[in-house]
């Protein structure tokens, strides 16, 4: 196909360099470039960003379509799968010849798919590509040297990328960088060949915006159309609010696809301010001024933000003022036209004469003036900016909980009974409907307390949840917390908020250098001399110097990135490391597991699991005899535990046996760490309780599926200081854990997207072992390991019978494995040394038992024992084995029956649909493994309790 | 412009009330002390008189009601905030109808009556500290949640947070604003406990100011044209020790006022006085 271009490579490292944390540095850098460059200059800059960028998401729409998380993390991780892949096919060359041909294939077999996913997700490259993809495949397939296959593929890619690129050049200079660093070109351009549908979004003058968009876009793509549409570019204020199946208002989130957060074809949105800015004066443009003034006359009339009636009356009259100029009194009608204006909720004659007579004193003064001293009232009236949910304290009694930019408001009635500012909260964790704050202890405490409030339901609770952290990393943090960070957290989602930080949208304000642009006031058509082109604002003088003393800020957030940048160093480094890879592909089954759980990720997941699967399938072939060189392999492993480079070494055999491992270290390792981390003992408990799914990956991949979930405000706020070093430990632990995890990813291959999430969960097994083994863990875990080791060794043997391999695909909501998968992600977090130890000897367990043993592990502390009694239970219980387990059933006489079993858990809030995950996942499975034959889908279908909440 | 939360300590007007002979014998009160009612009568006078004189408030002064042992306190039986004046409903029985008098008053200076109705709700005034940017509500024995719901109610452009008050009468029996962004507090213990309370509850940053008496740190402030900052406090014969903490305040014309007699019945400063800003239309 097309040839690669020089520049592009270059593009591509530095994207890898960034890893998801990073990318979103470089969206406020290149958002802020973008504002900034009026010209040229910037136009070229958003150009080249928009390249890397577009390099990335080819990948993954290549490997998954779909989900969500912040778009760049999964496009930067893209490419690296993409080269993980490709060596991967290597590894199954390397490893013993035993069923070369499976091995191959299914190899291949990934690859197809990924092309394939390419290919429709791709709008561009879509032609060329997909032949493109097609002819690598073969390559590849005539080759049957994985090694070669891949770097074919790493050309297509390339070339899909180098077109997406220009494509987002063309785009970007016609839109800016907003949809440049989007995908919103490249979707524009897929139009023909994607499926369109049309979104209505209520802008907040009441009118009706429509835009198409592909169908599987994500709601940052919309985000950034209805900006466009606005000529707004102070957007970090607003989003886009869709009702959910249970008519509740949800904000859409950016980084996950429109379809899977809206109710069944239900295109429709308002945009609406999400953060309030307590000191609007400190706006650079006028025209966000006047969307605030919208969104609040909205808020002040329909009675969500109470005022007095005197106030009504002033904001009216400001309102007034901004929409009809100077009072006229040559006008005889003003009553007519007051009464059309809707001011309050019980609008009287009384309060529209009040407005009038108000408003007469307002002579002289401009739209923006006005807007500006509306804003000066609105902002100090008490509930200005809290969004209050319905919630009930610990004795049943109904009270409200207001989250606003100081922090948690809790409400009697109108009264205010207490009040928790965000540096007093050391962690928000939801658990079904329950939601929780742990606060710090105060001057004279010794302990901290945690408070806890019944929510309608656990969707209710997740939300409150959602919104808190987006609130308190916008108004706290000076940048978003980066996307790896989430292991800090012990059980749950791994949502955070991926937008800029009230800090940063300030900064990018001060870059602003346009005109004013000149906007349509809603009822300005009617107002002769308004002076809407004449906008005097002082505010920019106070904005700029508070821009100032920002800047430092930012810095550390990028040096974070760069730091993350770093990682694709290393992980370019580890594809030497077969062995590791495999292992990492492991995990990523059970995680994938995990993630199918949740909503969004439900096809994703999917996929990963059936990449993981085909991993599985791989490793059992290559995979020698069991039990001895195993043993010798554990023993090695506990010895120099710490470092990745040490399983590397081990030979490629090991590899299943590593797998399993893995998965266990996991487990074990987030017992310990829950244990460890501030309340996380108590929320490991709970996790045990839920161990279903909700918790696993859920939770940690960013899901709404969880049922729980925390956050540490703190810790990325004030606390940064002592907590810094833990986070870059953390970080680098995840580079180098992506390292690991991409060269192992031939399965992973899947979605970029979810790469992020992905890269959480395997860097969490890495990390943890390389830690593990160089610090505490040493000790412990190699205790744990023999024990291990003598469950390992069977598995291994099973593995290598490879006959038929029926895949189970279960929909089903298994308590065990998805609670580990949570519990290890809060390992890494706080403990990654311990864990890493741990998790060795876990491998044994880790089949089945991760799941029941997690939940136990919680209350221990050590919960290595433990794990392995669990496994056991856990197998007999679950009608689908784990994966690991199936393949270990592979023993049959002289035949050699390979057996995989796969389940898939799908828990959802309705939002996901089964029926299509499950078909989705039936067929690629089949796609995965053709020459096997899917003898058995069970499809269990569990209501939890937190979906009865609703 | 006058704006949602300006002008914070600017009055026109005060409205008081005579004391009653009734007032040393039937007064209510939460100790046994014996009241001076001559004593009692001349220490509101020179009151009045700083408020009328000294500070050129215009005072309206409600009729002397025997039946109302009480009714000099009058900052029990409403609560004037801006434009809007909430009539309360006193949490002692016998106190109930000191309102009717205030409420005429208050119809009279074109203020937006609120009455609380609830027979359920019971607040003082006493109770009500308002900081400019929000009010407190202490719970006592005489206000309850209700009543606070209801002020809440009456003055929606502002948070109104509940403070328990567990020792004294009221809530301002241990406090009151010394300025903006000042609050003036006793140091017991049940008043600092109620600070850090009001301290937790608030998106604002107060400074305090601690004085030895609780009794002493109601004060009345007051930001007046041609006077500035002016503090009405007790006097160094009361409370010698808080009256040096005042002394500290440089910026405040500060004026000594004697209430040795009233407060034997748990009247402060601030309880014979309902303050109100005629001149802040919005």
């Amino acid at each position: 196909m097309t040839t690669e271009a020089g520049s592009e490579t270059e593009v591509k490292e530095k994207a890898e360099k960034s890893p998801a944390r990073l990318s979103q540095s470089e969206k406020d850098t290149s958002e802020s470039q973008e504002v900034a460059a009026t010209e040229g200059e910037a136009e070229r800059q958003k150009e080249k960003e928009g390249k890397g960028i577009s390099r990335y998401l080819p990948t993954w729409f290549k490997k998954q379509k779909s989900q969500s998380q912040t778009s760049p993390t999964k496009e930067v991780p893209s490419p690296e799968e993409a080269s993980n892949q490709e060596e991967v096919p290597e590894v199954n060359g390397h490893p013993e010849e035993v069923e070369e041909n499976e091995a191959l294939s299914s190899p291949v077999q990934e690859q197809v798919e990924e092309k394939e996913t390419e290919s429709h997700s791709n709008a561009s490259a879509d032609t060329e590509p997909a032949l493109e993809t097609k002819v690598e495949e073969k390559s590849v397939e005539g080759v049957k040297a994985a090694g070669e296959g891949g770097a074919q593929e790493e050309l297509p890619e390339k070339q899909q990328q180098q077109k997406e690129e220009a494509e987002v050049k063309e785009r970007a200079e016609g839109t800016e960088g907003q949809t440049s660093i989007f995908q919103s070109p490249l979707r524009l351009v897929r139009k023909s060949r994607m499926k369109l549908v049309v979104c209505h979004v209520t802008l907040l003058d009441g009118s009706d915006f429509t835009c198409e968009v592909e169908k599987r876009a994500k709601g940052l793509f919309l985000f950034f159309k209805v900006c466009e549409h606005l000529n707004l570019l102070e957007k970090d204020y607003f989003g886009l609010t869709y009702m959910d199946h249970h008519e509740q208002k949800c904000w859409l989130d950016p980084t996950k696809e429109i379809k899977r957060q809206i109710r069944s074809n239900n295109w429709q949105f308002a945009f609406n301010v999400k953060f309030y800015p307590p000191d609007p004066s400190l706006l650079t443009e006028d025209i966000t001024r006047y969307l605030l003034c919208l969104q609040l006359r909205e808020d002040v009339a329909s009675g969500r933000l109470p005022c007095s009636f005197v106030t009504h009356a002033l904001l009216g009259s400001y309102t007034l003022q901004a929409e009809f100029g100077d009072y006229e009194p040559e006008q005889p009608r003003p009553l007519d036209y007051i009464s059309q204006l809707s001011f309050a909720p019980n609008q009287s004659k009384e309060m529209e004469e009040k407005i009038l007579e108000l408003h007469k004193s307002h002579k002289g003064m401009t739209p923006a003036q006005a807007d500006t001293q509306f804003l000066e009232n609105a902002k100090k009236l008490s509930m200005y900016g809290v969004d209050l949910h319905h919630a009930k304290d610990s004795e049943g009694v109904d009270i409200m909980l207001g989250v606003c930019a100081n922090g948690l408001l809790v409400f009697k009635d109108r009264l205010r009974i207490n009040r928790f500012a965000w540096p007093k909260i050391l962690k928000i964790s939801y658990k079904r409907n329950n939601f929780y704050i742990k606060i710090r202890p105060g001057e004279t405490e010794q302990f901290e307390s945690t408070v806890g409030f019944k929510l309608q339901n656990h969707r209710s609770a997740k939300r409150l949840w959602k919104v808190c952290v987006e609130n308190h990393s916008f108004f706290r943090l000076n940048a978003p917390e980066p996307p790896t960070t989430p292991r800090f957290l012990t059980l749950g989602s791994k949502f955070r908020y991926s937008g800029r930080t009230q800090t940063q949208t300030r900064l990018a304000s001060t870059l602003i250098d346009r005109p004013a642009p000149a906007f349509e006031r809603t009822s300005s058509k009617r107002i002769s001399r308004s002076l809407d082109g004449a906008p005097m604002i002082s505010i920019t003088e106070a904005s700029t110097t508070e821009n100032g003393h920002e800047p430092h800020l930012e810095l550390h957030s990028d040096s974070k990135v760069e730091e993350a940048d770093s990682n694709p160093g290393r992980v370019e480094a580890p594809p030497a490391q077969s062995p590791m890879r495999v292992r990492v592909d492991n995990i990523y089954v059970r995680h994938s597991n995990l993630m199918l759980e949740d909503h969004d990720k439900t096809q994703e997941e999917v996929l990963k699991h059936q990449a993981s699967v085909s991993e599985l399938k791989r490793s059992f072939m290559e995979a020698p005899p069991p039990s001895p060189p195993q043993h010798n392999l554990w023993e090695k492993r506990i010895t120099s535990s710490p470092a990745t480079t040490p399983r590397v070494q081990q030979p490629t055999t090991t590899t299943e046996v590593e797998i399993e491992e893995t998965v266990v270290v996991r487990e074990i390792s987030t017992k310990p760490v829950v244990p460890d981390e501030h309340a996380q003992g108590a929320k490991a408990e709970e996790a045990a309780q839920k161990k279903k799914m909700k918790q696993r990956e859920s939770v940690s991949s960013e899901s709404e599926s969880e049922d729980e979930a925390e956050y540490h405000p703190n810790v990325s706020v004030s606390i940064s200081h002592t907590q810094i070093p833990e986070e870059r430990e953390e970080e680098e632990e995840e580079e180098e854990q992506e390292k690991l995890t991409e060269v192992s990813q031939t399965a992973q291959s899947v979605n970029p997207e979810e790469e992020k999430k992905e890269v959480e969960e395997a860097t969490v097994t890495p990390g943890e072992a390389p830690n593990g083994p160089t610090q505490h863990a040493e000790a412990d875990a190699r205790p744990v390991a023999p024990v291990h080791e003598e469950e390992v060794p069977k598995v291994n043997g099973e593995a290598t019978v490879v006959d038929a391999r029926p895949q189970v695909i279960c929909c089903s909501q298994p308590p065990v494995v998805k609670t580990e998968m949570v519990t290890i992600s809060d390992t890494f977090a706080a403990q990654k040394t311990e864990i890493a130890t741990k998790e060795v000897p876990i491998v044994h367990t880790e089949t089945k038992t991760i799941t029941y043993e997690a939940a136990q592990l919680d209350g221990s502390g050590d919960g290595e024992p433990g794990v392995l009694m669990t496994a056991q239970t856990i197998t007999s219980e679950s009608l689908c084995t784990t994966t690991t387990t199936h393949i270990t059933k592979t023993l049959k006489g002289g035949l050699s029956e390979t057996r995989i079993e796969k389940r898939i858990v799908i828990t959802g809030d309705c939002d996901i649909d089964h029926d299509e995950a499950l078909a989705q996942a039936i067929k690629e499975a089949k796609e995965q493994h053709p020459d096997m034959s899917v003898t058995r889908v069970v499809v269990h279908k569990e209501t939890e309790l937190a979906e009865e909440e609703d | 412009m006058a704006g949602l939360m300006a002008g914070f300590g600017c009055y026109t007007h005060a409205i008081v009330r005579e004391v009653p002979t009734s007032l040393a014998k039937e007064a209510l009160r939460t100790s046994q002390a014996e009241v001076d009612s001559t004593k009692a009568q001349k220490e509101h006078d020179a009151y009045v008189h700083v408020l009328r004189t000294t500070l050129g408030l215009e005072i309206v002064e409600l009729p002397v009601d025997e039946t109302l042992p009480d009714s000099v306190f009058v900052e029990d039986a409403a609560v004037v905030c801006g434009d809007t004046a909430l009539i309360t409903r006193p949490g002692a029985e016998s106190r109930r109808r000191e309102t009717e008098a205030m409420k005429g008053a208050l119809k009279d200076l074109n203020l937006n009556i609120v009455e609380m109705i609830d027979e359920n709700a019971t607040l003082d005034g006493g109770d009500v500290l308002f900081t400019g940017r929000e009010f407190f509500v202490g719970l006592s024995k005489r206000t309850n949640q209700r009543g606070a719901e209801i002020l809440a109610d009456a003055f929606k452009d502002y948070a109104v947070s509940t403070v328990p008050v567990v020792e004294g009468l009221h809530l301002k029996s241990f406090c009151s604003m010394g300025g903006p962004g000042l609050i003036i507090i006793g140091s017991s213990e049940p008043a600092q406990k109620a600070l850090k309370i009001m301290q937790q509850m608030s998106d604002h940053r107060y400074d305090k100011l601690t004085v030895p008496d609780d009794l002493a740190a109601n004060c009345i402030y007051m930001n007046l044209p041609n006077k500035g900052q002016v503090l009405l406090h007790c006097t160094e014969e009361e409370y010698p020790e808080s009256v040096k903490v005042y002394d500290k305040l440089k910026d405040h014309m500060l004026i000594p006022v004697s209430n040795s007699e009233k407060v034997r019945v748990d009247g402060a400063l601030t309880c014979c006085s309902v303050l109100i800003n005629k001149k802040s239309n919005h």
